[in-house]
């Protein structure tokens, strides 16, 4: 499985998502997942990668929460909607443990 | 370069939503100003939101005055036009004047870095807080514990403990 954390300097959420990304793939025994960081620092970077904001995180190449249409693409913060709808900086930590669940079972079909 | 605990906040004169024109200094009278950049876009802003808006309610009663204002560069933010802000005002409902600062003069001139990043004037418009509203945007029960706490002891007089903290949010959208 291939985890990648997209992140512009801009926003101070960068450590709270790794955290939360390594600590879910600690629930499912996934400890030794490598989180790959990549920074976005330029407009150029944001339209390259399809950037809606920092963070976002990529499983298997695929957001972990799709951007909707609207959500313009460029180095801002990304807004996410907790499960009980507080908005927040990081995803939820639910929406975060399931797709990685989804992936490691989509790699253990796959193998 | 940032504004100073005790220093005499610059005056300003922006529109808002409604197209009426406000400045600091007509305030003659208030006992306290909350000056607080913000935005449309940043989920910092947008988690603190409802927690600055209670406060704008609450303390309206005893003269506090709070004003809004969005500074970020909105042709590279257009969610952040005045377009934008006006929707967003008309859409939710707002105990407070939403300011735009198309020039970003007012921001510099606070030295304001992120959204959101709060200023807390007494009756004679010095600067008596800065920083967060409180200690951490994602728990709604800390009620802009630290913004409150600055009110409070400029409306009662006392010594404020914490005058300065670390504004916390995305930063300042500046034109290039």
């Amino acid at each position: 499985m291939n985890v990648e954390l997209l992140w512009w300097e801009g926003c101070p959420s960068t450590e709270k998502a790794r955290a939360a990304v390594e600590e879910a793939l600690s629930d499912l025994g996934l400890d030794g997942t490598p989180v790959r960081m990549r920074e976005v620092r330029t407009d150029e970077d944001a339209e390259q990668a399809g950037f809606v904001g920092s963070p976002t995180i990529l499983i298997d190449g695929v957001d972990l929460v799709p951007a909707v249409d609207d959500e313009p693409i460029g180095l801002s913060c990304r807004v996410y909607r907790r499960r009980d709808g507080r908005i927040s900086p990081i995803p939820d930590p639910d929406d975060l443990r399931e797709a990685l669940r989804s992936a490691a079972e989509r790699a253990e079909v796959n193998r | 370069m940032s504004l100073s605990i005790g220093q005499v906040a610059p005056d300003f004169s922006l529109l808002d939503t409604q197209g009426r024109k406000w400045s600091v200094a007509s305030y003659d009278g208030a006992p306290a100003t909350v000056v607080v950049f913000t935005c449309n876009h940043c989920p910092y802003a947008l988690a603190w939101h409802d927690r600055i808006v209670d406060v704008a309610r609450e303390y309206a009663a005893r003269g506090v005055r709070v004003l809004a204002v969005n500074s970020n560069d909105a042709d590279r933010y257009p969610r952040d036009s005045f377009d934008a802000m006006k929707d967003r005002v008309a859409k939710e409902d707002w105990p407070m004047p939403y300011l735009h600062d198309a020039t970003q003069e007012v921001a510099r001139a606070y030295g304001a870095t992120v959204t959101p990043d709060v200023f807390v004037l007494d009756a004679e418009d010095k600067l008596r807080y800065r920083g967060a509203p409180d200690a951490n945007y994602d728990n709604p029960g800390e009620r802009a514990e630290w913004l409150r706490e600055a009110l409070d002891s400029v409306l009662d007089g006392s010594i404020l403990q914490r005058p300065e903290t670390k504004p916390v949010g995305c930063s300042i959208k500046w034109k290039a």
